[in-house]
């Protein structure tokens, strides 16, 4: 009797431990999380010719890690996040050509605030609706912003947009090169840094929230969790990340258009992330850059037909990845390693 | 001594249909409270005004002497008032310790913060896995709830309630969609409740409600027809023909 009880409290507390080692552990970062990166640097070397169009990819990436905060995570599904790209887009072209501001990185954190306040102020207009109500207002907001951008054209430079920007030597010494690659090397420490800070609100006990919003809203309600200030301020965050990501496209293009508050632009960043997988961090990485090369290697084969090719990716992605191409991988992985207990 | 929980003329309609007409209840502090009716009298949304889910039209709600009733859901579960739901409210695609670890996180304010890891915090891994150990979940730790059996699913409802540490706490038919082969683990465990906390509970099984309240209050049409201790509903005339009369004739078409 007494060495079976032993037994049973052995047992119940290595089940404790287990289950406790679970939650423990799953923040800390793994070796396989620094595949992206190694790829990004081997790409530097790979392509030096194509540096430009690596600059897009990686701005692209950082434009679907903030959208995967607010739809992956916290399940907001917008389509006006271009809004947010916009205006951190223009923050620095304005600021580089009105103001002749064109210090670089001051450049993204002002983006970055800029971006924020809009976000914080239309999320908490916006973020009482949910659906379809929610999908037409943030479709509005970033109609509106670009309405506006076209009203004062005398500022904004209207749809010719702001061409010709100069921006100074990155911390006062590397300047701007034929290839692209100081900026390149730029927007990669700027993705790094960023990927550093989403990724830990992501594990942090906030994010956790964000999830628990996403799985069941009326339960976080019941648990006493403030619900709108927690979808408010993660929606603040990801504005000011598209921010980041509109101010680095101004800076390696050096120009901006009222496009990139296109509805396109909005669009093509949420099946970027659904192609890659949404909640999952990585999915950005994945979905950009698939999405971006592919896009590149359609338009060269068929100027006129490319977007059939995208067409038909994103078609047989949504009848046979339903949890996008890192889904993929993470049910092979599941697969082997069953295999391997069996 | 103030109630636990009281309410106060308590009136809400939908339209031109008065779902709940001034309803007046009291729970002392360790009350055992059943609230019965037949089906549509309201039951639901009497506990959907009280934990703020539904905002009446007039009347009070007061939480320990504390007018609650301008208060939102989520003010009003920090302050105490605890519900599980008729129909399982759970984040389905998270694992069981989750869930709890969820619900002590918002409890406690953690998930204000945005840069410590949630794994980081042993103590409210701990007390989530104690939570999980008194109702006997700890094996499923860490399944998703949505790969649970419903009567589990259940007891997890109940787990996060607990977790919320209330002080007052509203079941709405905990055993609500069990196979009567897994109710009583429900029923166990709302029988060895924390006797300080104070509970109503909203049952249609009359064998439930016999052994668990100590008073009861009946609900028809949205009024509170009667209220006094299982002995005297169960004598009362009135009640078995507008209710319990009613559950015999369903048992009859049943069988």
């Amino acid at each position: 009797m007494a060495a079976s009880d032993t037994m049973v409290t052995a047992d119940r507390s290595s089940t404790r431990e287990r289950a406790a080692g679970y939650l423990l552990r799953r923040h800390r970062f793994r070796a396989a999380e620094a595949l992206p990166w190694l790829i990004a640097i081997a790409a530097f070397f790979l392509f030096p010719d194509r540096m430009t169009f690596g600059s897009q990819v990686l701005v692209m990436v950082m434009f679907a890690l903030s959208l995967d905060l607010i739809l992956g995570y916290a399940g907001i599904v917008t389509l006006g996040h271009a809004a947010f790209f916009g205006v951190g887009a223009y923050t620095v072209g304005l600021a580089a050509a009105r103001l002749q501001w064109t210090e670089p990185i001051s450049g993204l954190f002002a983006a970055a605030i800029a971006a924020g306040i809009v976000g914080f102020i239309t999320g908490w207009f916006l973020l009482r609706y949910r659906g379809l109500t929610l999908l037409m207002l943030t479709l509005a907001t970033a109609i509106m912003l670009q309405e506006t951008g076209n009203l004062r054209s005398d500022i904004s430079g209207g749809y010719d947009g702001l061409p010709g920007l100069t921006f100074k030597p990155l911390l006062g010494v590397f300047d701007y090169d034929l290839y692209g690659h100081t900026y390149y090397l730029y927007a990669l420490a700027v993705l790094a840094v960023v990927f550093y800070f989403v990724r830990r609100i992501v594990y942090s006990p906030f994010g956790q929230a964000l999830t628990g919003i996403r799985e069941n809203v009326r339960r976080m309600h019941a648990i006493g969790s403030p619900v709108h200030w927690r979808l408010v301020t993660v929606y603040t965050i990801a504005a000011a990340v598209a921010g980041v990501a509109g101010a680095l496209f101004t800076q390696t293009n050096a120009y901006v258009t009222l496009t990139v508050f296109d509805f396109d632009n909005s669009a093509k960043v949420m099946v970027m992330l659904i192609l890659g997988g949404t909640g999952r961090l990585y999915g950005a990485f994945v979905g950009a850059t698939v999405y971006m090369v592919l896009e590149d290697y359609f338009s060269k084969l068929s100027p006129t037909f490319w977007q059939f090719g995208i067409g038909l990716v994103l078609v047989l992605a949504v009848l046979f990845a339903r949890r996008g191409l890192l889904g993929i991988f993470e049910s092979i992985g599941q697969y082997i390693s069953e295999r391997k207990k069996s | 001594m103030t109630a636990a929980l009281q309410v106060e003329g308590l009136n809400r309609s939908f339209g031109a249909l008065p779902v709940t007409r001034d309803v007046n209840l009291a729970l002392e502090r360790g009350a055992r409270r059943a609230l019965i009716g037949p089906n549509g009298a309201g039951k639901t949304t009497l506990v959907n005004l009280i934990t703020g889910a539904l905002r009446p039209h007039s009347g009070r709600v007061l939480l320990d002497g504390e007018d609650i009733t301008r208060l939102s859901q989520a003010d009003r579960a920090r302050r105490g008032l605890a519900r599980t739901f008729q129909i399982n409210q759970l984040f389905r695609g998270l694992t069981v310790l989750e869930n709890l670890c969820m619900t002590i996180g918002e409890r406690d304010g953690h998930c204000n913060n945005l840069w410590r890891s949630a794994g980081s915090r042993r103590v409210v891994i701990d007390e989530a896995l104690d939570h999980l150990d008194s109702l006997r979940l700890t094996d499923d730790a860490l399944k998703l709830v949505r790969e649970l059996p419903y009567g589990r699913q259940r007891l997890v409802e109940i787990a996060i309630a607990l977790a919320q540490k209330p002080r007052v706490l509203l079941l709405d038919e905990p055993a609500a969609g069990v196979p009567s082969s897994e109710s009583h683990l429900i029923l166990d465990v709302v029988a060895a409740l924390d006797p300080d906390i104070a509970v109503l509970i909203i049952e249609h099984d009359m064998d439930v409600v016999f052994r668990f309240a100590k008073e009861i209050t009946v609900l028809v049409q949205g009024a509170v027809f009667t209220q006094g201790t299982p002995n005297e509903i169960m004598n009362n005339e009135q009640v078995r023909a507008v209710y319990l009369g009613q559950e015999r004739h369903r048992g009859g078409h049943h069988g």
